[in-house]
């Protein structure tokens, strides 16, 4: 079976009461390896490498068909913030 | 796992700060995240120990038990799972390894 992006961008909005939710699928449409960007209040307080332990848990069933899994960004909504204000120019 | 095993990497990430577990060396990364996770550490300007995983299967899957983490590199900063290359990455631009490498070189 094969994971589309809506698929993994459902997934984590669910298991991680995400504010935002990017998911890019860079298989070249083979549904096997995608970019995730995430916003969630349950990043606060968490080290870096708890918050992508959280996103490869909500993600644990599909993991198994996933061939790349790059976590970009896990963000808590006020460093979202803070990075929006800071660079206003990007989108 | 082995518990001969889990007594030398214990030993090898306690008498490091900085221990990237990675495929190939740093003279010669034999894949684009272990080189990216090089090439950071690099910039940083500080002493690291390398452990080549493409040598040792046993390493390779131990590290794997180890860490919980499913995919190399994997970067341990004084004595602590840090992360792999995404870490790496986001960790550099946000300010936060500089601040996390200075804490560990200060200890």
């Amino acid at each position: 079976m094969s994971i589309t992006a809506d698929q993994v961008k459902e997934k984590l909005t669910s298991a991680l009461e995400a504010t935002s939710v990017e998911v890019v699928d860079t298989s070249g449409g083979c549904g096997s390896a995608f970019e995730v960007y995430v916003v969630s209040p349950q990043f606060e307080g968490k080290t870096l490498i708890a918050r992508h332990r959280l996103v490869n848990d909500a993600l644990k069933a599909e993991m198994a068909a996933i061939h790349a899994l790059s976590i970009k960004k896990a963000q808590t909504p006020a460093q979202a913030a803070a990075a929006a204000a800071a660079a206003p120019a990007s989108s | 796992m082995n518990p001969e095993l889990k007594k030398s990497i214990d030993e090898l990430i306690a008498s490091n700060k900085v221990v990237v577990f990675m495929k190939g060396n740093r003279q010669f990364p034999m894949c684009g995240f272990s080189n990216t996770v090089v090439q950071i550490l690099n910039v940083m300007d500080v002493p690291y120990h390398t452990v080549n995983i493409l040598e040792d299967d046993a390493i390779r899957s131990g590290m794997k038990e180890y860490s919980q983490w499913p995919t190399f590199p994997q970067v341990y900063i004084n004595g602590d799972f840090f992360g792999g290359c995404d870490i790496m990455i986001e960790a550099y631009q946000s300010g936060e390894l500089k601040e996390q490498l200075e804490i560990a070189l200060n200890s």
